[in-house]
């Protein structure tokens, strides 16, 4: 546990409370570069709240969080701008079509035309096996698809750092397969993907961080 | 700035497609309007005398209809969580989410307004402040009612709560708006009134993006 290591997303003696409780507390951690960390404990134990931590949504309770040595708090906005989020909520709206979707979330994360916004959607469209049904409007789409439009974001905008909260929940093995490819090929880019999750993915060398219920 | 266009965007063609709210909201603004010549009987003289409180009173409790859903939709999806991690600032993105529900709501209710109005024997040389009262007023509402919006999401109650922090807050604007049309009806200078609409939307637009912010961010955590 060498929490200086620069590089990476590094913790040291984090802590989180929810509604008074304490959730986990002293937690250290360095996550390199290429590295895939799974996130296993029983329910309770903080798994969401910890990858809510490492988003920016939730403060720490006590401890830092350092981005290549940098704390985040001096930098929120950037480290916003380094990761993705996919939380255990789709964040899908009824009434617009896959392709709505990733076009909106690409604006959102500042994907432009320039950028090749529409190769991104293209490519991520295809990862997740959604190129037919890219303009069927959500509502008709089934639980696991839902999912996969979910995921598709990742890849329409670059970020170093994926954060997954239960990625696999209603995907079928199928699903899974495009997601474990989607991860692969980001930590050969040197991505960090930190997912919290009861699957192995298929072929994956997994990092293993186990939290365990505070009293 | 290209994030808060697309949010603006979305929201719209979703109002577009979502026609059955904005047309609840009209349908409420006309029926509750139409229930006053009942309540307080036909003279024509006495609903002249409160057709324009009467539009307005009943235009605000419309215009809380929308607000209950504008964050906590967002928030029960997971949408408001990639809001908060977007690179843009919440702030720009949640006054989007404002512009949105003005435009998809407010501006049908003042396109209606004209016919409540005439329902209700509101002089016609009077109209023309009406609507320029309702167009220089309704951003105010929005905005405020966008912090209230943003207060009251993850509460029970929301819907009571949001009327709560609102319509206190949203007297002075009805004051000087119905101040503007019996102005007009009076032969008075209509302008004063209207000036200070105009600055309460300013102000509003000044301090509601910062207030949403900060409320949404403590929502999320």
């Amino acid at each position: 546990m060498t929490g200086e290591s620069a590089a990476g997303l590094s913790g040291r003696e984090l802590a989180c409370m929810r509604g008074g409780r304490t959730v986990f507390a002293k937690l250290d951690f360095g996550f390199a570069p290429g590295e895939l960390v799974v996130l296993r404990g029983p329910n309770g134990a903080g798994k969401s709240s910890l990858l809510r931590v490492l988003a920016g949504l939730v403060a720490p309770a006590e401890g830092t969080l350092a981005w290549h040595g940098a704390d985040i708090a001096d930098d929120p906005a950037g480290h916003r701008a380094r990761l993705q989020y996919v939380g255990h909520l789709d964040a899908l709206k009824a009434n617009l079509t896959a392709r709505e979707h990733l076009r909106f979330h690409a604006a959102l994360r500042e994907v432009g035309a320039r950028d090749g916004e529409a190769h991104h959607i293209a490519h991520a469209l295809d990862v997740f096996g959604l190129a037919k049904l890219a303009d069927r409007p959500a509502r008709f789409l089934s639980q696991g698809q839902k999912r996969r439009v979910a995921l598709a974001r990742l890849c329409v905008a670059p970020a170093a750092l994926w954060l997954l909260d239960e990625p696999t929940n209603g995907l079928d093995t199928e699903g899974v397969a495009c997601l474990a490819a989607a991860i692969a090929d980001k930590r050969e880019g040197g991505g960090i993907v930190v997912a919290a999750t009861h699957l192995d993915f298929p072929g994956s060398q997994a990092r293993t961080l186990t939290l365990s219920p505070s009293q | 700035m290209n994030a808060a266009f697309a949010l603006l965007r979305r929201d719209l063609s979703l109002a577009l497609r979502n026609v059955g709210e904005t047309l609840t909201v009209l349908a409420f603004f006309v029926i509750a309007a139409t229930l006053f010549p009942f309540g307080i009987g036909p003279e024509p003289q006495i609903l002249a005398r409160v057709a324009t409180g009467i539009v307005w009173v009943v235009a605000l409790l419309a215009s809380l209809l929308p607000l209950e859903r504008l964050f906590q939709a967002e928030a029960d999806e997971g949408g408001l969580d990639q809001l908060l991690l977007a690179p843009a600032p919440l702030e720009a993105l949640a006054l989007a989410k404002c512009a949105a529900l003005w435009i998809g709501s407010a501006v049908p209710l003042i396109a209606v307004s004209p016919i409540v109005a005439a329902m209700l024997q509101l002089p016609s040389e009077a109209f023309g402040t009406l609507l320029a009262s309702l167009l220089l007023g309704t951003p105010s509402l929005a905005l405020l009612g966008g912090i209230g919006a943003a207060l009251a999401v993850g509460a029970r109650k929301g819907s009571a709560l949001l009327a709560l922090i609102v319509l206190p807050l949203a007297i002075p604007v009805l004051i000087f708006a119905v101040a503007a049309v019996e102005a007009q009806i009076a032969g008075l200078s209509v302008r004063p009134h209207l000036f200070l609409l105009a600055g309460f939307a300013v102000f509003w637009l000044t301090v509601a993006p910062f207030a949403m912010a900060a409320a949404l961010r403590q929502a999320a955590s």
